[in-house]
């Protein structure tokens, strides 16, 4: 907060929430700091899931492939109560997005000012360390997932089947009938990425705005309220780690539901 | 607005995680893991037959024990029916030796007492012989008076 210019809280908190951007303004624009941050995390998980995986043995298992194994078991589980089919790939897409989304959800839990201040000093004059904050990152994944659904249909009904199940399905077959069906698909298809897009973004954003407003606490000038400031980062942080894990889950099993929705035959 | 380029990087690198996570890191662990629930089976089932190999050849020491503790006491049995014969003829030959020996010292007594009495009739025949002669102070003719004499030895 030293750093800051003089302009109380709702500057504060206008400067935590800029992105650091390549240029302003256009679409062709990119957030350095979602990217920089995502590609780290990605890399890093992958990384190190691939060096366990290399190393794995079928025989006694270190206590880091084990915990590789958990954690990939677990995303099996869930796989395979939702899905009744071949998991080579739902099973890799939905481990890839627990693990990433977990990562980049847990950068919350760093203090709000540690990669602005490190960054600052880089010369950055703007930073948002945590990329499931910004739409351009939510979307971009539950965009990826409604490709994947799309793609999925197409695969599991053929042209025609899926087609046919856009225009006739859930009224009836009637003529009279395509237009409200094939609105309602629409809705229903487009629904899916905007609602998990914004789910994830809506909670990470939120949750990053509550750790500003606790931090301004920390110099609003009063020891009272700096003590109230750590009573409630430590609550914040604390119940966040629910969050941040639920949410992780969350996107994990609806993109699996939507997947093996794909493959069902109305 | 907060949508830009990013969120085309960000489908891109979500697309190369997932291709990466789908080729390189998935199949290894799953193969690992599949193989070590293969051989976790195995290693159960082993256990299962070598608990079952187990009791078979509990049951096998028992009945052999069983069958070793029976002949076991027929041979004891045996013995001790073979001791008891043994020990009745030993018997039957003492009983028999002894009678045979009382009978034959019987005899030797009935015999000896027989000699005894012959002699002694003898002697008191001769005594009377020479008493009578030192009564009578004559030689008495001994052949002539032999029945005489005799009767008077058996009075005795």
């Amino acid at each position: 907060m030293a750093s800051e210019p003089q302009g109380g809280l709702t500057e504060y908190i206008q400067h935590h929430l800029t992105f650091w951007q390549s240029h302003d303004g256009s679409f062709w624009s990119f957030h350095i700091d979602s990217i920089a941050v995502s590609l780290v995390l990605g890399i890093l998980a992958c990384g190190w899931f691939w060096l366990k995986s290399r190393r794995a043995t079928a025989g006694v298992p270190g206590k880091g492939q084990a915990f590789v194994e958990i954690v990939l078991e677990f995303v099996d589980g869930q796989v395979k109560d939702v899905f009744h089919g071949d998991r080579r790939f739902l099973g890799p897409l939905a481990l890839t997005v627990f693990l990433w989304v977990f990562l980049m959800n847990a950068m919350d839990l760093l203090p709000v000012d540690l990669l602005p201040f490190i960054t600052e000093k880089l010369g950055a004059s703007h930073f948002r360390a945590v990329p499931t904050a910004d739409l351009s990152m939510t979307f971009a994944m539950s965009l990826t997932v409604f490709v994947l659904v799309i793609f999925y249909s197409f695969k599991a009904k053929g042209f025609g089947g899926f087609m046919h199940e856009l225009f006739t399905a859930p009224f009836g077959k009637h003529p009279l009938l395509w237009i409200p069906n094939f609105a309602l698909n629409m809705v229903e298809l487009v629904s899916k990425p905007v609602s998990l897009g914004m789910r994830l973004f809506g909670n990470m954003y939120a949750g990053e705005l509550v750790f500003m407003l606790i931090a301004g606490l920390f110099s609003a000038g009063s020891w009272l309220l700096f003590g109230m400031g750590i009573v409630g980062y430590t609550v914040w942080g604390l119940f966040h780690i629910l969050i941040i894990s639920i949410q992780a889950f969350i996107f994990m099993v609806l993109t699996v539901v939507y997947i093996s929705m794909a493959h069902d035959h109305h | 607005m907060d949508i830009n380029a990013t969120l085309i990087g960000e489908m891109l690198s979500f697309a190369i995680l997932i291709a990466f996570t789908v080729k390189f890191i998935w199949p290894n662990l799953t193969k690992a893991i599949e193989e070590r629930q293969l051989k976790i089976a195995d290693g159960l089932n082993a256990a299962e037959k070598a608990r079952a190999e187990l009791k078979d050849a509990d049951a096998k020491v028992a009945d052999e024990i069983r069958k070793a503790r029976q002949q076991a006491s027929e041979i004891i049995d045996k013995a001790q029916q073979q001791a008891n014969q043994i020990l009745d003829k030993a018997k039957a030959d003492a009983v028999a030796e002894i009678t045979r020996l009382k009978a034959a010292a019987q005899d030797d007594i009935a015999s000896m007492a027989q000699r005894a009495r012959e002699e002694l009739r003898e002697r008191v025949g001769a005594l009377a012989v020479q008493g009578a002669s030192k009564i009578v102070q004559r030689e008495i003719d001994p052949a002539a008076h032999k029945i005489l004499l005799d009767q008077l030895a058996t009075e005795i």
